[in-house]
């Protein structure tokens, strides 16, 4: 298996956040996680992606045959795990470039590859910043600091490009985006979906979907998936909202 | 704060000061102390003119009669005067080599081991070095191209004697002997340092840079500047510093003079990196800095930049006299502290043209148990009518056992000046360092990109060769990581 958590459950201060918790992702797959405020989705991109306040009762997570919790978050992101967060951080005085080009040299050392060289990096940025129609006036400003919320995702889509993760996990990524945003986002997604890679989404709405095709959507609530369906599982909810799961 | 940022702060730079080695030189002092005839001999050793000698004798009955500045906040044990070496040179230096071939291979291999080569097909582009090594200076680079331009640039011990007109006009007259103790102290004993003239209406094409290096055991620096940019010039000038790791602490007591007249600009950036001491606290530099800066003449500039870094304790308070119309001050510090080290610095701007213009820019950035504390005056005087004066203070904590303080003094004697002040405290974001790591960056990494963030709108204002030496030196500072 590519990608699987079973059982896995956490807590945060002696309260449980997760509870058995398990899924299975494929290579090539799309998944969308949807729920309810409170049901314990942040904790579980943050649980994989390695944060360090999670309390790990019990479970495993298992990425590309290797066990997660021996790795930190900066071991987990070199092998290829991206989470788009909901709410990027400022950093101020570290510009975007110089910032992403580290970023992608110490994935390319991890995997014994040479680094790559400031016009190479900044031909490469500019390509992908034009592929996803992003100005490349915001690749002179520090990252994070000033941006609207469609900015800040665009630039997460933008630094999932360079990077080429395998697993990428979207935090609420939808929330506070304009259409015009949300279609930058989107159209990311559809382009660097390929074979090789896997994506994980987690949403409280459904409008992000309306443009990606997830081929499993589970319903998360109080801890744990308590059903998955296909796409029609978003229309139902839709409707309904999450009073039924 | 997690237990892995404070691990990385942990494993601080001490073990690792790349510029801990000595070289193995004999060198010539005389006896420890300081009395009148310590004075002559520093005076009769570099063939001083008996008027500078007079200038000594005079400054040293001063320092006599003074006490130790006690406003700052910082604590060392009480200096004892007569323990120190005050003049060391390599044995047999009589005069500064005229050219490479006479100075001694090892010094020049000390220069070469901090990266400042001398030697003719090595030298730094578009930079002019004057080298200084305890008490003396050894060399000076480029020296034939600035000749050509008008421009003097050498040991202040070579302008005693060249140019005697200069030194009487303007030593002293920026600084006081009896400003305060280590004023007058520097007055009394100063070794060595560099002199600047820049002609009327030149602007010096390349860096001018001192380094300064202490090699000598229980031997106080005692470096003495001048730098003056007559009307229409520029110059931009940089200083260096480092010395061996000892267990014992070593003295450097510095007066810098800038003087700038009618629309002349100066440039001054330092990066200091003097030994800090330990982790323990044990040893290091105290470096007790006087920097002050004239402008002059109307529409006259001076800017300091500084990166301290280094020293068991930094007491330095680069200033700026704004006398003339439109004159402009600027003061750009980083300022980092580790382990046990202190610093106490800041700026003096003193308004007294009208529509003078200063800008303070400060980063404090507190480490370990260390003490960081922004000290600055702003003052308008009466005629100082419509200036101005713009002053940011920012500390960054690491760690939960370090301080960091903003003493600002502000005064206005007219009611037309503007002053805003604005000044923030933080500690290091956890949530910064997860998105760095999460983007693959290791903690280290992570901890110096975001300390340099906070530091850009100082290091930017550095001469290009120097702001990335100096983007290393702020990691090296935090990380222990030197290659």
């Amino acid at each position: 298996m590519f990608f699987s958590i079973k059982d896995l459950s956490v807590s945060v201060d002696g309260k449980k956040i997760l509870n058995n918790f398990s899924i299975e992702i494929k290579k090539g797959e799309i998944h969308a996680i949807m729920g309810p405020n409170g049901s314990g989705k942040s904790t579980l991109a943050n649980v994989i992606a390695g944060k360090e306040e999670y309390k790990v009762e019990s479970g495993e997570i298992t990425f590309k045959q290797k066990n997660l919790f021996d790795f930190n978050i900066e071991e987990r992101a070199k092998q290829g795990i991206f989470l788009a967060f909901q709410y990027p951080i400022e950093i101020p005085g570290v510009n975007i470039t110089p910032f992403l080009r580290s970023s992608l040299n110490s994935k390319l050392k991890h995997n014994n590859n040479d680094e790559i060289d400031n016009i190479k990096f900044s031909d490469l940025l500019r390509q992908k910043a034009a592929e996803l129609g992003i100005d490349i006036e915001m690749l002179k400003r520090p990252v994070n600091v000033g941006f609207s919320g469609g900015e800040k995702k665009k630039y997460e889509i933008l630094q999932m490009s360079i990077l080429n993760p395998e697993l990428c996990i979207f935090d609420e990524t939808d929330s506070g985006l304009d259409i015009d945003a949300l279609k930058i986002v989107t159209n990311g997604i559809n382009k660097l979906k390929n074979s090789n890679n896997s994506f994980l989404i987690i949403t409280h709405y459904q409008k992000l979907l309306d443009h990606i095709k997830p081929d499993y959507v589970h319903v998360m609530r109080d801890g744990l998936i308590v059903k998955t369906g296909n796409r029609s599982l978003v229309s139902e909810i839709e409707k309904t909202g999450y009073k039924n799961f | 704060m997690n237990s892995q940022t404070i691990q990385t702060i942990k494993e601080t730079d001490t073990k690792k000061y790349k510029y801990g080695f000595v070289t193995d030189i004999e060198s010539e002092k005389p006896k420890k102390g300081l009395n009148e005839n310590i004075i002559k001999y520093i005076s009769s050793k570099k063939k001083e003119p008996r008027w500078m000698l007079e200038w000594r004798l005079k400054a040293y009955n001063k320092w006599l009669k003074m006490k130790d500045p006690k406003w700052a906040n910082i604590k060392f044990p009480k200096i004892n005067y007569q323990d120190i070496y005050y003049y060391s040179a390599p044995k047999g230096f009589e005069k500064k080599p005229k050219n490479l071939n006479e100075v001694d291979p090892k010094i020049l291999e000390t220069y070469n081991k901090l990266g400042i080569p001398l030697e003719e097909q090595k030298i730094l582009a578009g930079v002019a070095v004057d080298a200084v090594f305890d008490s003396v200076s050894v060399a000076t680079t480029y020296k034939g191209e600035l000749d050509k331009l008008g421009i003097i640039f050498c040991s202040i011990s070579e302008a005693i004697i060249q140019h005697p007109e200069l030194i009487k006009k303007y030593l002293g007259s920026v600084i006081p002997q009896a400003d305060h103790k280590f004023s007058a102290l520097n007055s009394a004993v100063f070794t060595d340092g560099s002199f600047v003239y820049i002609p009327e209406n030149v602007k010096c094409p390349m860096e001018l840079s001192t380094y300064f290096r202490i090699n000598s055991e229980e031997t106080g620096q005692f470096e003495r500047t001048l730098i003056i940019a007559d009307k229409g010039s520029y110059v931009s000038y940089l200083e260096g510093c480092t010395a061996p790791k000892r267990d014992t602490n070593q003295l450097h007591a510095a007066n810098v003079e800038l003087v700038a007249l009618d629309n002349a600009e100066i440039k001054y950036s330092t990066v200091q990196n003097w030994y800090p001491g330990d982790e323990n606290g044990k040893g290091g530099i105290y470096n007790f800095v006087t920097k002050r800066g004239i402008c002059k003449g109307i529409n006259s500039k001076i800017s300091w930049t500084q990166v301290e870094t280094g020293s068991a304790i930094t007491w330095k308070y680069p200033s700026c006299i704004l006398k003339g119309e439109n004159s402009i001050g600027e003061f750009y510090s980083v300022a980092i502290t580790n382990n046990f080290q202190q610093a106490d610095t800041g700026t003096k701007m003193i308004h007294i043209g009208k529509n003078s213009k200063s800008k303070i820019i400060s980063k404090g950035i507190s480490i370990g148990k260390s003490q960081n504390t922004y000290r600055g005056a702003v003052n308008f005087l009466k005629n100082a009518i419509k200036s101005r004066n713009y002053t940011q203070c920012d500390s960054l904590l690491i760690g939960d056992q370090c301080g960091a303080h903003t003493i600002p003094y502000i005064e206005s004697k007219n009611n037309s000046s503007i002053i805003e002040h604005e000044a923030s405290t933080s500690k290091i974001n956890e949530e910064q360092l997860y998105y760095c790591r999460q983007r693959g960056l290791n903690h280290e990494e992570a901890v110096s990109l975001i300390v340099n963030g906070f530091c850009k709108q100082v290091l930017q204002e550095l001469p290009m060769e120097f702001a990335v030496e100096a983007q290393k030196l702020v990691s090296i500072s935090l990380e222990g990581s030197v290659g």
